[in-house]
């Protein structure tokens, strides 16, 4: 049995613990919004927060999380979330959308530490988010509205 | 025919004899301490010494996390790391995307795909004036013995760090998929041990 916190919520699973958090947010807890991409940490599709930080779910065993606190995009909030996920409307960033879940918890990560990013500081934090639309200018331009409406 | 079959096991038998000596001196690869003591100058030795440590030290598992320049290596062939990130203001990534966005506390065996993710914790690369990438056994071994480029490190440290470091050892246990560096830790530290002993002497290139 492991057991930690999902969007603000005690959960327990009882599943072998090597499995990939990945696997159990979608199959155990019936979060689908973190999706499989790639499964060997290659595309971000399955990004989420693990204590705040951005983690790549498919390559997590489950039992690294004993304790902790998971943020998925269903749980994802505060000012920086908020911006990034207006922006995202803001400019229809998706085209398929397979990868926009993961796309958001880097942004937002990324602006929780610097709010106001340089084109090089964002290519840096999303360099491991593939986007299979090529829909990379607009996450750029989407990151930057983000950063300016926090700003005020 | 007696002299046919005797001639038969002296030509089998004359490999085995002859493999004999470099099976019985090396761990894995590397050749342990006592294989150098038949070099009676001890400032010989002291090289001899630490050209078997480059075998370690220049060896893919190590020299990745060691590049002279902003990014990691990965693989056998070195090639730039896959997603490509950057060393960062604490050689751990960037804000957004830190090493242990990917690399978890141990090693991950992959549950779709053949091969691994590698994991320690901590997880990250060495110092910029640790970068060895490039550069020749002359040159790594007056960075070892530099307090400035080696972490403000005394010989005995160093030792230490050869010897016992958990990430230094995930060299030896990189994960499914990936050769490990040659040796063991153990024998690493020794030779380390003995290195350092025999006065720690530089090879000239």
């Amino acid at each position: 049995m492991v057991s930690f916190e999902l969007n603000g919520k005690d959960v327990s699973v009882d599943v072998p613990e090597e499995t990939p958090l990945l696997w159990v947010l979608r199959d155990e807890l019936q979060m689908t919004g973190t999706k499989f991409g790639c499964g060997i940490a290659q595309c971000g599709a399955c990004t989420v927060m693990l204590n705040g930080m951005t983690r790549r779910s498919c390559v997590t065993p489950v039992s690294m999380v004993e304790g902790s606190s998971v943020t998925t995009i269903e749980g994802i909030d505060g000012p920086e979330a908020e911006a990034v996920q207006a922006a995202w409307e803001g400019l229809d960033v998706p085209q398929c959308g397979w990868c926009q879940s993961g796309q958001v918890m880097s942004a937002t990560a990324l602006l929780m530490e610097i709010p106001k990013p340089s084109d090089e500081d964002i290519d840096n934090a999303m360099a491991g988010n593939i986007c299979r639309c090529a829909t990379y200018v607009r996450i750029r331009k989407a990151i930057h509205d983000a950063a300016d409406k926090l700003e005020g | 025919m007696r002299k046919t079959i005797l001639m038969a096991a002296l030509l089998g038998a004359a490999p085995t004899l002859l493999a004999l000596p470099s099976l019985a001196e090396t761990v894995k690869g590397l050749r342990t301490v006592d294989e150098f003591d038949g070099i009676e100058n001890e400032t010989e030795r002291s090289v001899a010494l630490f050209t078997e440590m480059m075998a370690v030290i220049e060896h893919p598992r190590c020299l990745n996390c060691h590049p002279v320049g902003d990014s990691p290596r990965q693989g056998m062939d070195m090639h730039p790391h896959v997603p490509p990130v950057v060393r960062g203001d604490a050689d751990f990534g960037a804000p957004g995307m830190r090493c242990n966005t990917c690399h978890g506390e141990e090693n991950f065996t992959f549950v779709t795909k053949e091969g691994s993710i590698p994991g320690h914790s901590p997880w990250q690369l060495a110092p910029i004036e640790m970068g060895w990438v490039g550069k020749s056994a002359a040159e790594i071994c007056a960075q070892l013995k530099d307090p400035e480029r080696n972490g403000g490190r005394s010989m005995e440290d160093l030792h230490e760090h050869n010897a016992t470091d958990g990430l230094v050892g995930w060299g030896w246990d990189p994960g499914e998929g990936r050769e490990p560096a040659p040796g063991t830790q153990e024998v690493f530290g020794q030779l380390t041990k003995a290195w350092i002993e025999t006065g720690s002497a530089c090879p000239d290139s």
